[in-house]
């Protein structure tokens, strides 16, 4: 089926395949560019094997001013004229396609894989990508996908370049992927003159576990538990872009006291990341009481995740249908009597950093993002929102309990450390506010509906506002109801590039601060 | 004049100088609602430290083996030149204040060596800030000194610190002595690697200055470095505590006593300031240090004038 213009869908509405429409290559990137350039955000683009031997591109692009999304595709063979010149957001999307089906976007300025690949294919006739789907390469190819990347460095075979400043005094920083912390691994090159770093790279791919590639032929028994693995410290929020994808599939109604109960654990796990983050901060300016306290507070709000499903990190509660967990008038009790403590003991504590002028002062005008930047890397989230950007999945495109209970947006308008400092209290605060009128109003009634059988042929794209940001998946199944391919857009996804653009002309010694500001998943963005 | 009691606070340093940071993290533990280590993991982590074997990159060489004994050397030797308020230095003569400030520097130079040694990016950039950052401590220390100097009349440390008593406190040398105080204060916290100009207790790379020099050293080497941090806080407290605690009883048990009271007092007061402010950023520590000199001159002008 072909028509000339996008398919308008809403955030967790299943629609049958055949209503997408395919472009011509040519269309399809003035639909990319021009809808960005109207103000839309690229929430995702990828290919998918729409049939044997056959790659299939889609977009998905997030109209924050109409509530919806356009939804389009493209057929495409080896190659196709990049779009990253003309529209910066589609940058890592296109070296994704790159490295996981080989479709060579043409005079793409910085073509290389995006996740560090362990194994790459040696035979020279075929290799298979990593849905293990055999590829055939293109002619000139000779070794595999290792000739088409840029050179590698030799002795550091996994290593691919990195942008390299040169000069008489110019020096190279490298950190990580083994860190002094314990984080997760990554690997960061600064390009240094002194003091000041000019140009920071981020590569990473440590974490990559091939999560979309097990999502197909799903969902089963154990597709929930990818999921809410897919971040650790975002289980409910994935958790829940799945569950909501596979119930517009299988139109399972999810009953009130559900889409309450998941609010709840949604803006719980909120609270905790974003005070577990104003400590970390603070720890590292070496402000230690808040950093202390803090720590602490984010302890207690994980604990009343556990009075809901017995896991700190929300594992067990969303399931498609609803929640697993129903909660009784003790537990209810129980979790305001906590609400009230955390409310106070963070109060305290976070008033404590925003009062002591020498943490302020590391805080103010360190790692800014102009809103420019922001605006053309289509950042997400609280890096957005600290930026001056009013955008936010929870009221762009409502879902669940918030199409009935609306959180206000929490903005600030200077991008630095303290912006995103400062957006995650004013969250914190509404997330509280938010889970104890959610409490109040706690309708009755059943929380777990059966999901029957997925509708064939059909797709849906799901939005969630995690407590980094927007989260994206793309469920789609094929002639039995299966998933043929599963697309997940972790925030960080996003993001990763804005902490590399905060850190222009900045000291490398405020790189650690900066990036605790952003605090970015690294395996939510490997999969 | 007898050496007794000089030579009871030279053992007295040796053995009491690991309790510091021990005080230094129970102060810090209590601000942050924590119970801490015990007061003598200092002694404990030595210990462990001296069982252990050490690593050495391919890329060393001598350097790298010598930057400990000869660090912790120095620090020893200007242990014998600095007295503790009237507790006398065990070696003292005309010009020995110099001495001292120097063989800090020379304990500073042979660990940064050791730092570049290793290659390390993150060690070149910590020993780059660490000579930057000393070269500004080092005026302010040797210009308080000067003014103490000037105030005593003395070129030699242990008469200068008889000098200071309640009756000059009180006489027109006091403001002098006291801004010579915070000059030492300033320089005390950035030779010692604390709050607000380095963080002793970070593991990011990137923000360290002192630690970073060390990240290579291992085993009873990282034990000697260590124990010369533990007695340079003990070195460089003597200074500041023989002003501002100017208790000269002219009985040396009690003033001994006073002196390493002042000691651990000062090591409480670090923890204090560490609780409750936050790291400069890297760009103001000059600021911060060029404040210490000014601080020193001021006092230089006023003992003169």
């Amino acid at each position: 089926m072909s028509t000339s213009r996008p398919l308008i869908v809403h955030n967790g509405h299943a629609f049958p395949l055949t209503d997408c429409p395919v472009f011509p290559i040519e269309q399809f990137r003035r639909e990319v560019i021009g809808g960005v350039t109207a103000g839309a955000r690229l929430s995702a683009m990828f290919a998918y094997p729409h049939q044997p031997g056959a790659k299939r591109l889609l977009a998905i692009l997030a109209r924050a001013d109409e509530g919806n999304m356009a939804v389009f595709s493209t057929d495409v063979d080896s190659d196709y004229p990049a779009i990253t010149p003309d529209c910066p957001q589609t940058h890592l999307f296109e070296r994704e396609l790159f490295e996981q089906w080989q479709i060579r976007p043409v005079d793409h300025p910085w073509l290389k894989p995006v996740r560090v690949v362990a194994h790459e294919p040696t035979t020279t006739e075929h290799a298979a990508n990593e849905f293990g789907v055999p590829v055939a390469l293109p002619p000139q190819t000779e070794v595999g996908v290792a000739v088409a990347l840029p050179p590698r460095t030799s002795g550091c075979s996994s290593a691919p370049d990195l942008f390299r400043m040169s000069g008489e005094e110019i020096h190279e920083v490298a950190v990580g992927p083994v860190h002094a912390g314990i984080i997760e691994p990554g690997h960061f090159r600064f390009q240094c003159h002194g003091e000041t770093v000019y140009h920071l790279e981020i590569s990473l791919g440590y974490q990559h576990r091939g999560v979309e590639r097990a999502m197909l032929g799903g969902p089963t028994p154990r597709t929930i538990h990818y999921a809410e693995t897919l971040a650790g410290d975002t289980t409910t929020g994935h958790a829940a872009a799945y569950c909501r994808a596979v119930e517009a599939l299988s139109a399972t109604r999810v009953p009130a006291r559900a889409q309450f109960a998941r609010g709840i654990a949604l803006e719980l796990e909120r609270v905790a990341n974003h005070i577990g983050d104003l400590g970390a901060l603070a720890g590292d300016v070496g402000f230690l009481p808040t950093a202390s306290y803090c720590g602490r507070i984010r302890g207690d709000v994980l604990n009343m995740t556990a009075l809901l499903c017995g896991n700190r990190f929300g594992r067990g509660i969303i399931r498609p249908g609803g929640v697993a967990f129903d909660l009784d008038a003790g537990i209810i009790e129980q979790l305001r009597r906590q609400l009230d403590a955390v409310e106070r003991d963070a109060h305290n504590a976070v008033e404590l950093l925003w009062n002591t002028p020498s943490a302020m002062a590391r805080f103010d005008g360190v790692g800014t993002v102009p809103l420019r930047i922001c605006e053309q890397l289509g950042l997400v989230g609280v890096a957005a929102r600290a930026c001056g950007v009013d955008r936010d999945v929870r009221r762009d495109f409502p879902y669940g309990i918030y199409r009935f209970t609306h959180i206000p947006v929490s903005t600030w308008h200077t991008g630095d450390v303290f912006a995103r400092a400062h957006v995650r209290w004013l969250e914190v605060q509404r997330s509280l506010a938010f889970i104890r009128e959610q409490l109040d109003a706690l309708p009755t009634g059943p929380v777990l509906e059966t999901a029957g059988p997925l509708k064939p042929e059909h797709a849906a794209v799901t939005l969630i506002e995690g407590w980094r940001g927007e989260i994206c998946h793309v469920a789609i199944t094929g002639g039995d109801g299966r998933f043929v391919a599963y697309k997940v857009v972790d925030p960080s996804f996003h993001n990763w590039f804005g902490l590399a653009m905060a850190l222009r002309n900045q000291e490398i010694s405020d790189f650690p601060l900066c990036n605790k500001s952003f605090n970015l998943s690294y395996c939510g963005h490997d999969l | 004049m007898s050496t007794l009691p000089s030579i009871a606070h030279v053992l007295l340093a040796l053995l009491l100088a690991p309790l510091m940071p021990g005080v230094i993290n129970r102060v810090k533990a209590w601000f942050a609602g924590r119970r801490g280590p015990p007061l003598v993991q200092g002694y404990r982590d030595l210990s462990k430290l001296l069982h252990k074997g050490a690593v050495y990159s391919k890329t060393t060489t001598w350097l790298f083996v010598a930057g400990p004994i000869i660090g912790l050397a120095c620090i020893l030797t200007a242990l014998l030149i600095v007295p503790l308020g009237s507790v006398p230095s065990l070696i003292s003569f005309q010009g020995d204040f110099l001495l001292a400030a120097y063989l800090l520097a020379l304990m500073r130079f042979f660990t940064i060596l050791a730092a570049l040694d290793t290659g390390s990016s993150f060690e070149g950039m910590g020993a780059s800030r660490e000579a930057f950052y000393s070269a500004l401590a080092e005026p302010a220390l040797l210009l308080a000194l000067a003014a103490m100097a000037t105030q005593s009349g003395s070129l030699s440390l242990s008469p200068i610190y008889a000098a200071v008593n309640w009756h000059a406190m009180t006489s027109l040398a006091g403001p002098a002595l006291l801004l010579v105080a915070a000059a030492l204060l300033i320089v005390f916290l950035t030779e010692n690697a604390r709050i607000p100009v380095d963080d002793p207790n970070t593991h990011l790379e990137l923000t360290m200055i002192h630690e970073v020099m060390v990240l290579d050293h291992s085993g009873p080497d990282f034990a000697m470095i260590q124990y010369a941090a533990m007695l340079k806080l003990w070195v460089l407290g003597t200074l500041l505590v023989g002003i501002v605690i100017p208790v000269r009883s002219g009985w040396w048990p009690v003033d001994l006593a006073v002196g390493i009271a002042g000691l651990m007092a000062l090591a409480a007061l670090v923890g204090v300031i560490e609780s409750v402010i936050a790291r400069l950023r890297l760009i103001r520590v000059p600021q911060f240090l060029v404040a210490a000199s000014v601080l020193s001159i001021l006092a230089l002008v006023l003992v003169m004038r």
